[in-house]
């Protein structure tokens, strides 16, 4: 998959590769994107310019399923701008499930009336430009973009992510229960969004909404910055 | 707004003073809103900072402070801060800092003008809150419960389960299992939105599945219930209560529009109900004279029942009872300053042992004492605050807190004396440690303010926890009277038993159970120079300082949480029963699970017991 490949490019010289792609792109929308550059990997979390983005898409497999929204809330780890968060919902390439019609909530009718991916790329790729992109669970939204991209410009993407259930999973390496803990009925530690979130505090908010997510994930790095690194961590020790 | 943040929008709007705006000035303010996120222990607005934001709790809890730092007011979920300062010049004129780690909405000055201008609503509340909305901290647990304006949305901790109305029975109740639900919406999705069609509970199940010996394959269709009751997501708790009381339903799908926000069940109604004792403490409030308390005062069994039955913990259960004791204190003492007019000097009234560490359980004597102001003198003012003592004492009295078999009570004029001799109290007692003297001012380490000047508390805390952390000798002699009291644990792993009297064949889980687990926590706690009084509080406190070992904290806290609860349920049981709630157990009243863990707790204390002998060298003591 994609995502493998991302990860062999050397993760430090991330500005250096946005360069790089910006003068070999050809699509004019993602050369602007990658024109907007990258922080340097020096650069402190505090002053990293953020995006959450979270994709609702028709299943979990790049190859076979599609994007039908997305959402987008662009922060820094002192403030969640709400006013600058958007939502698209885009025509999926593929049929859309029932299964996972109960999931995400978005019905046939909604999607009859939405845009192709094609016609708010350039308003999607703008919001991410410039900043660095972060997920709750990183083989989704990456992998699910680049395959549109590919599909509709015959290129394809390349960013970092900061991924906020790789760090509740470096924070909790010992996932699984001992049978001591099973029989004294301690629940397992879950990493997923929902459940991460309360370990700090964080409100209940309702799942599977793509700008709600991205919201949530948004306000998990806060929280997670706040209590396990400093501030001053230098970025490229946390990107992906 | 994104349609999306709706989430967001519906929180604003089930409080005051955001719950009356038309929605398209809540999505005016909900685009405009900023989110922070700070850690429990963190200044959010600093006196004098500049801050053009009014900031809205979403999640945590923040303190507020005078400029003096005295707390101001403790605010929540759901409440505003921040707002002084934006109707004057823009900077902060109390300062606040979180107390738990907080989510925090911030709607930025430009907004909160236009509603200020606009709002009548909106206006009334922020002007008004100075004066009459917000009492001090300790009244605000009334308003915490608010069971008749608190909205169902509240109750709804999870997505709703759903299925497809085409399901079979075994596939619905294995889906019930795997979810841990007690009710499954079922999905008509046969057109273009999926659309409820019914639902199934456990007790559907039963009554209609596996009493008629259905077969595993009938459709969920041919058994569910069609002729759905719901609930709207902006009903009020009580409505949804009546809901199920006159339809005799135990769960209600809540509904937004045709969409459904969750399910709630009548065990979520019950639970929320009992959060914090509830009616109780703000009813204590309200009541005019004694009779009145007393009469309330025959409530708080049944609110210790119904806590334990809900499986909350002892810190919880603790707290609650020592709160509700505290509040009857409160408004008897506002009682008899209404009755003996505004006391002639300042004073503080202290509570002491099990309610001061939050510790309280339902069988207990009152101790309490009298700091007053240094200014205080014996022939103009004692005759006053002598009666205000008595008529509390009395009081507790009426409402069930036995007066106290030692006399540790502010009615006993050596317990009713200034600030200043207070401090010769405590600096006797550390400096000049004997041992049967401070087996008698135990209690008097265990301290907390609970009305007027509660600062002076605080300070007799602090002075305290600095003298007595210096002196090993105190220090040696307090351990040494810890460890008195040993658990009733014999050398095979058998329950010692009393052996004579009423409580022949019996063991204490006070005085031989809780009793010497606060005893020697309070050791190491005053050892660490600690002001935390709550034993779990304390014993926080000392794992931070490494003063034993951490798995050993742990163990403690877990020995304590059971022998707690044990000695909690024992009498919740007995109170059932109609028997007087004492601590003596019999240990064929325990359940081979109980017992089996009560001696594995008992010989975490007894561990405990000789570390503090090997830790304080308390047999170096005896001699000085």
């Amino acid at each position: 998959m994609s995502d493998g490949k991302a990860k062999l490019i050397d993760t430090v010289s991330w500005p250096e590769h946005y360069r790089e792609l910006a003068t070999q792109t050809k699509d004019p929308r993602l050369k602007a994107f990658y024109e907007a550059g990258c922080v340097a990997p020096e650069t402190a979390l505090n002053d990293v310019p953020f995006v959450a983005v979270d994709f609702e898409t028709t299943g979990l497999d790049p190859d076979k399923h599609s994007i039908v929204s997305i959402g987008v809330v662009p922060f820094t780890l002192g403030r969640v701008q709400l006013g600058g968060s958007r939502h698209w919902l885009v025509k999926p390439q593929l049929p859309l499930h029932q299964t996972s019609v109960t999931i995400h909530g978005i019905t046939h009718t909604d999607i009859d009336k939405a845009p192709d991916l094609d016609d708010v790329l350039d308003e999607i790729l703008k919001s991410l430009a410039g900043r660095i992109p972060v997920v709750h669970y990183r083989n989704i939204e990456r992998p699910f973009l680049n395959m549109a991209l590919k599909w509709r410009i015959g290129e394809e993407i390349r960013f970092p992510v900061m991924d906020t259930m790789a760090i509740e999973a470096y924070l909790h390496p010992n996932r699984k229960r001992s049978w001591w803990q099973k029989l004294k009925g301690q629940q397992p530690i879950s990493i997923r969004l929902a459940d991460s979130r309360l370990r700090y505090g964080l409100p209940h908010y309702p799942p599977h909404n793509a700008l709600v997510d991205a919201l949530a994930s948004a306000e998990l790095l806060m929280a997670q910055v706040q209590h396990h690194f400093s501030p001053e961590t230098p970025i490229r020790d946390l990107w992906l | 707004m994104q349609a999306e943040l709706i989430e967001i929008r519906n929180h604003l709007a089930q409080h005051a003073p955001f719950d009356e705006m038309p929605e398209n000035v809540l999505d005016r303010v909900v685009s405009g809103i900023e989110i922070a996120y700070f850690r429990a222990g963190t200044d959010i607005l600093t006196l004098g900072e500049r801050n053009t934001y009014l900031h809205y709790v979403r999640s945590g809890a923040v303190e507020i402070y005078r400029r003096s730092g005295e707390l101001y007011n403790r605010i929540t979920e759901g409440e505003i801060f921040g707002q002084f300062g934006l109707l004057t010049n823009k900077t902060v004129r109390f300062p606040a800092k979180t107390i738990e780690d907080s989510l925090i909405y911030l709607i930025p000055d430009e907004i909160f003008q236009y509603l200020w201008e606009n709002d009548d609503n909106f206006t009334d509340f922020v002007e008004t809150e100075d004066h009459s909305r917000l009492r001090s901290a300790l009244s605000r647990r009334e308003k915490s419960n608010q069971p008749m304006t608190a909205r169902v949305t509240r109750l709804i901790s999870r997505e709703p389960v759903m299925a497809p109305n085409t399901v079979r029975l075994q596939e619905a109740a294995r889906i019930m299992t795997e979810r841990g639900v007690s009710a499954l919406l079922l999905m008509d999705e046969s057109g273009k939105q999926p659309r409820l069609s019914g639902i199934i509970t456990d007790r559907d199940l039963r009554t209609r599945a596996l009493c008629e010996a259905l077969p595993s394959e009938t459709p969920i269709s041919d058994i569910m219930t069609e002729e759905l009751i719901t609930t709207r997501s902006n009903a009020f708790i009580f409505e949804a209560m009546l809901t199920m009381l006159h339809n005799n339903v135990h769960h209600l799908p809540v509904m937004e529009g045709d969409k459904v926000r969750g399910v709630i069940a009548l065990s979520d109604i019950v639970k929320h109900e009992s959060q914090s004792s509830l009616y109780l403490v703000s009813n204590i409030y309200h009541q005019q004279d004694v009779k009145g308390l007393k009469r309330l005062s025959k409530e708080v069994p049944n609110t210790f029942v119904r806590m334990v039955r809900e499986d909350a913990n002892s810190h919880m259960i603790g707290s609650a009872m020592a709160g509700i004791g505290r509040t009857f204190s409160q408004r008897l003492l506002e009682l008899g300053e209404e009755k003996l007019g505004p006391p002639p000097v300042p004073y503080c009234f202290m509570a002491l042992g099990s309610m001061a560490r939050d510790e309280q359980l339902v069988v207990t004597d009152q101790d309490n004492a009298m700091v007053l102001d240094d200014s205080f003198d014996p022939a103009q003012h004692d005759e006053y605050f002598l009666a205000l003592a008595k008529f509390v004492s009395d009081g507790l009295a009426e409402c069930g807190y036995s007066y106290c078999t030692g006399d540790i009570m502010a009615t006993n004029q050596k317990w009713r004396q200034p600030l200043r001799v207070w401090k010769e109290y405590f600096a006797d007692w550390i400096e000049n440690p004997k041992a049967e003297a401070l087996l008698n001012s135990n209690i008097f380490f265990d301290l907390d303010g609970i009305h007027g000047r509660t600062e002076y508390t605080e300070e007799l805390k602090t002075f305290i926890a600095e003298k007595a952390s210096n002196s090993q000798r105190f220090l040696a002699m307090l351990a040494r009277n810890a460890l008195n009291r040993t658990p009733p644990l014999g050398f095979f792993r058998t329950f010692v038993m009393e052996e004579s009297g009423k409580q022949a064949k019996t063991f204490n889980l006070k005085r031989r159970g809780t009793a010497p687990v606060s005893d020697l926590i309070r050791v190491h706690a005053l050892a660490c120079g600690s002001r935390a009084q709550n034993t779990f509080n304390r014993l926080k406190a000392i794992g931070q300082t490494k003063l034993i070992p951490e798995d050993g904290v742990d163990n403690l806290r877990d020995a304590f949480e059971f022998i707690a609860i044990v000695r909690i349920r024992h009498q919740a049981l007995s109170i059932e029963a109609g028997r007087e709630p004492d601590n003596n157990v019999r240990p064929e009243d325990l359940s081979p699970f109980e017992r089996s863990h009560l001696k594995d707790a008992f010989q975490v204390v007894s561990q405990a017991q000789k570390f503090l002998k090997f830790r304080y060298n308390p047999q170096a003591a005896r001699n000085v």
